[in-house]
């Protein structure tokens, strides 16, 4: 699925200080009817942003005036669980094009990279001096540059830089997606069937 | 740089068939299974870019997850469920894939169903939208679940793109207790390593606790990889999986088997291979394990209280958050709570081992009162071994009713939902908040333990039933 191109994005950030966040929460099961892509974002975290009666629970933070902005940041461990890529769709859907943490779970993160998701995972430390920063003052900025493969706090000037495979970068900085580079090696993936015994 | 490999080596290397600089692996897929929830948006990209599906004879469809498990002859009544089981049987059949949809003889989950039929074997690269594919590693694959963007990747070239994962291998040593099923073993190996302590890695399982576990149970371990972050984990194949699929539909037969069988025994770690990393622990040490908490790596053994939060890894906050949502206190005790819901089922422990172990316990007592129980197979064919083995007697004579096959309350997409606040005590692989319904609490188990809450309304060491018997 094409996306928009990624290169540096400056933003303010919504901090979500919960590790283990799986993507039960970012995306409860019953949500995952849908036949398309569209309109994900409405149920991101919708049993922590909600009550039973949709009445919004206002002490989460996407209910909260003072956070907002295209870069979400959760604690340890962020998307474990199931493979549903219906949890990136809803990150995006809801306006994030950047999910900081300092752990990612496996197919969360290579979900994001095919979609357009750029997971940035910082240290430990620096994440707890983001989380501190942001919450001092909801109106910091980051600055993620995905060429530089650098993120940095502005208000502070502490920077970090993160690991992205050449391939992918190349991907999202241009827009490019998986299948596109399969079709091209098509071929030679049909020679390689003929080998396969079973 | 070491010539011997390990048994994930093999298997991987063998699938390669383009290496990007500093990027994934182009690896080939020999089967890969879809279901109705994460397979609609991949068949929508076919259609937009204008291209069909590669090879549709090594796609198998099967719908599972957001099913009925009653009534099953009968229209589905969501009408969004309705039209996404209608979504996979129109994308099958338009692409000439392979349709096993509600009511089919073959119908159940992908990962029950897949074993059974024979279309998991060893050495294959198989994947699934779906987590738990993992389980299929019990034969000596290398099953992983893959995102729907990779669903429509192996639609449209049978390759996905993936980093090669590093390798671990998990030694269980000794002999199981009496009342340790293979759930409890991967439990325990959660406990141990967290629910991301795998995270990065592909896992063997090694060591005589495996070699003497049947291939129901290895499948339930296998399932159980992803839960502590692994993208999958496997076991070498030995006389027990060549056992297993002999003769089964798609397995292959006469010479072909012949010639498959002198590869499938070149496929096992080679003795001084290199993992990243390796564990052992001893078996004999392992009890009946239950969860506390609200990810599957908060377990501990059934007889032990929960521990206080200065004696756990990570942050306090969230550890106490989620004994929180549980309503459970730092140093209770898990013996003895009251339960209201018992789910026998899943692709971690829907096969006709689980419900004989079920129907071990059940036998000759009843259901609690206060417990609400679904029992549901894996598939129709499990379905169908609980009649023929008179298993369905059992279980009836103590007031349980079968249910029809399905994913059911593991996810509770369709109306299996626990009620808010109510506690379960399940056989799946999810205890995450809210996984079973809004609002619902789960502690995940074996099926012996299950059982032991189903007839006594509250959490059991079920040692203490089996003992009263054999005395």
């Amino acid at each position: 699925m094409a996306y928009d191109k990624f290169t540096t994005l400056t933003s303010t950030a919504v901090p979500l200080p919960i590790e283990n966040v799986d993507t039960d929460q970012i995306i409860p099961a019953r949500f995952l009817k849908a036949t398309e892509r569209e309109g994900f974002g409405d149920n991101l975290f919708r049993d922590w942003r909600y009550n039973q009666d949709n009445s919004p629970k206002e002490d989460f933070v996407l209910n909260n005036p003072k956070y907002s902005g295209k870069i979400l940041v959760g604690g340890k461990n962020f998307g474990s669980g199931s493979s549903r890529e219906h949890a990136a769709w809803a990150v995006y859907d809801y306006g994030f094009r950047v999910v900081v943490s300092s752990f990612f779970a496996d197919i969360f993160r290579g979900n994001c990279l095919n979609i357009g998701v750029l997971p940035v995972q910082v240290s430990a430390d620096f994440l707890g001096k983001i989380f501190n920063a942001v919450e001092k003052n909801p109106r910091t900025e980051l600055k993620v540059d995905l060429p530089e493969q650098k993120i940095t706090l502005l208000s502070t000037g502490d920077n970090e830089s993160f690991d992205i495979n050449d391939y992918k970068k190349n991907n999202m900085t241009n827009g490019f997606d998986d299948i596109d580079y399969l079709l091209n090696i098509k071929k030679d993936i049909q020679e390689f069937a003929k080998t396969r015994p079973f | 740089m070491s010539s011997k490999k390990t048994l994930f080596d093999k298997v991987w290397d063998s699938h390669v068939v383009h290496q990007i600089e500093n990027g994934p692996d182009v690896l080939f897929i020999d089967r890969h299974m879809v279901h109705e929830v994460t397979s609609p948006v991949a068949f929508l990209g076919l259609k937009n870019r204008g291209i069909g599906v590669l090879h549709p004879e090594k796609t198998f469809a099967t719908a599972d997850h957001n099913t009925p498990t009653i009534n099953q002859h009968l229209p589905v009544e969501d009408p969004l469920s309705a039209h996404q089981l209608k979504m996979l049987e129109e994308n099958a059949n338009e692409h000439g894939i392979s349709y096993w949809g509600l009511g089919h003889e073959k119908n159940g989950i992908v990962h029950v169903v897949g074993p059974e039929y024979g279309i998991t074997v060893p050495g294959a690269t198989i994947v699934c939208g779906d987590s738990h594919t993992s389980t299929h590693g019990a034969f000596g694959a290398i099953a992983f679940g893959i995102g729907t963007s990779e669903v429509e990747m192996v639609l449209a070239s049978q390759c996905i793109m993936q980093p090669k994962p590093k390798r671990m291998r998990i030694n269980i040593t000794g002999e199981l207790q009496f009342g340790v099923t293979p759930k409890d073993v991967a439990l325990f190996i959660i406990s141990q390593l967290t629910t991301s302590g795998a995270t990065g890695y592909f896992v063997e399982y090694a060591g005589d606790v495996f070699k003497n576990m049947s291939m129901e149970g290895r499948m339930t371990v296998c399932n159980l990889s992803i839960e502590m972050g692994a993208r999958g984990g496997m076991i070498a194949p030995d006389e027990t999986t060549f056992h297993y699929i002999k003769g089964r539909e798609f397995t292959p037969k006469g010479e072909a088997w012949d010639k498959a069988m002198d590869y499938w025994q070149t496929l096992y770690t080679d003795a001084d291979a290199i993992f990243d990393k390796e564990l052992t622990f001893d078996g004999s040490l392992i009890e009946p394990m239950i969860t506390y908490g609200t990810n599957p790596g908060m377990g501990m053994g059934i007889s032990n209280d929960i521990p206080t939060s200065n004696m756990v890894q990570g942050g306090a906050s969230t550890y106490k958050k989620s004994l929180d949502y549980m309503k459970f206190g730092e140093g209770d005790s898990m013996i003895g709570k009251p339960i209201d819901f018992v789910f026998l089922g899943s692709c971690t422990n829907g096969r006709i081992e689980d419900f004989r172990a079920f129907a071990s316990i059940v036998k000759g007592r009843k259901k609690a009162d206060n417990v609400t129980a679904w029992l549901v197979p894996g598939s129709h064919k499990v379905e169908k071994a609980i009649k023929e083995e008179g298993l369905l007697a059992i279980i009836k004579e103590a007031g349980f009713e079968l249910r029809e096959p399905g994913c059911s309350a593991c996810l509770a997409m369709n109306d299996d939902k626990v009620p808010s606040g109510k506690l379960a005590v399940s056989t799946s692989n999810r205890n995450f908040e809210g996984r079973q319904g809004p609002g619902s609490r789960t502690l995940l188990a074996s099926p012996l333990v299950a059982a032991a809450a189903a007839v006594t309304g509250k959490v059991t060491d079920p040692r203490e039933l089996m003992e009263k018997e054999m005395a």
